[in-house]
């Protein structure tokens, strides 16, 4: 089919404008310094792919991106259930739901390094609440020496901090469901899990993927609450991709290194968002055909 | 420029990929792409074809470069093929 015009192209120039500020000319320059050892702004000398050899082997990179898929995985597998299961048990409507919405998105406003801060607090064992009760419970629990506490910690927060998203996203996909599904599934005798299989989940898949691949990415990305949460600790145990990278970035000021680690991390990234866009694309397809 | 630290290779790199991207833009308005299905378990256009071998070329570069100790030209050529495998057949 012929295009009447090419004119609304000149519309998407002022994005392009600052993808290419924000986005592309950066990866230039990062794509530069992975291929370079700056030793001073006036001195580089060009190594090639040396760079991409010494991150591709460390073994802390291999932790770190371990742990990193280990986390995302967990919380994923955490709060994608347990927000369908919020967003089900959410009134339907009147002020009840509401009230129940305005809580249950609290915890999205709050910013990531306040969020660090709180359960930093709540789970010390001297001042806060959660640490205390742990304590009196009879629990050896401290998130700041023990790793599996540290972990546990990292992921309740993160589960505390993200569920709600995923509820809200299912409870609007659960409000789009016209009634007449309903009606058809009692007139046939459903059982509520006959309801919630055939009809709810099917028709939460699209906002539930996008939910996915909204998690997946922000948990991947993690940084500032267990920065501030764990510091990364104890030891490396709490230390993800995006803290790895920073701390050869800014801490060690070894550019060459955390450049060619951010193309490797990127390329993870774009992966996974093909994959996640692919299945929404079929999703879609799939609603548009059913 | 001098912030970006440009070297002759990152730029003949990114040269090569703008001049792709409007060779695409070129024939696609010559000859728009038909999607379709090749042994990608997707229906793909030419763009996407693109796009995935590029990720995939990508990948086997960085995995010649992580895994052995070969010279990268030989990934490199590997890389190509598998672009231009993706591009006709995918």
């Amino acid at each position: 089919m012929k295009p009447i015009n090419n004119k609304a192209w000149l519309l998407v120039l002022p994005v392009v404008l600052c993808v290419a500020f924000s986005a592309v000319i950066p990866l230039m320059t990062v794509v530069n310094y992975s291929v370079q050892d700056i030793l001073s702004p006036e001195q580089k000398v060009f190594v090639g792919t040396e760079w991409f050899k010494t991150v591709l082997r460390d073994p802390e990179l291999h932790g770190a991106l371990l742990r990193q898929i280990i986390f995302s995985a967990t919380v994923l597998a955490i709060e994608i259930p347990l927000g369908i299961m919020l967003a089900l048990a959410l009134p339907a409507a009147g002020w009840r739901s509401s009230l129940a919405l305005v809580l249950l998105a609290m915890p999205l406003l709050i910013p990531q390094n306040v969020v660090g801060t709180i359960w930093q607090i709540y789970g010390r064992t001297d001042i806060g609440l959660g640490g205390v009760a742990l304590h009196a419970l009879g629990t050896e629990y401290n998130y700041a020496s023990n790793s599996l506490h540290a972990w546990l910690t990292v992921v309740v927060m993160d589960v505390w901090h993200w569920t709600p998203l995923i509820a809200l996203l299912a409870f609007a996909g659960l409000r789009a469901i016209p009634e007449a599904y309903y009606q058809a599934a009692r007139i046939d005798g459903a059982s509520r899990w006959a309801v919630f299989r055939y009809i709810q989940l099917p028709k939460m898949r699209g906002v539930l993927l996008i939910g996915l691949l909204l998690r997946f990415m922000d948990s991947f990305m993690i940084y500032t609450e267990p920065f501030v949460l764990t510091g990364g600790g104890p030891g490396n145990a709490t230390t993800f991709l995006s803290q790895y990278l920073t701390q050869k970035a800014v801490g060690q000021f070894d550019l060459g290194p955390a450049a060619a680690f951010s193309l490797v991390y990127f390329l993870i990234i774009l992966l996974a968002c093909f994959v996640f866009y692919t299945l929404l694309q079929q999703s879609q397809s799939a609603d548009q055909k059913g | 420029m001098e912030w970006m630290a440009w070297t002759p290779t990152v730029a003949y790199f990114f040269s090569a990929v703008g001049v792709m991207l409007l060779g695409m833009t070129i024939w696609q308005i010559v000859s728009p792409s038909i999607p379709r299905r090749g042994f990608l378990p997707l229906v793909t256009t030419r763009g996407d074809r693109l796009f995935l071998g590029l990720l995939s070329a990508a990948y086997i570069s960085l995995a010649w470069t992580g895994l052995t100790d070969m010279n990268q030209w030989y990934g490199t050529a590997i890389a190509f093929t598998v672009l231009l495998i993706v591009m006709r057949w995918g």
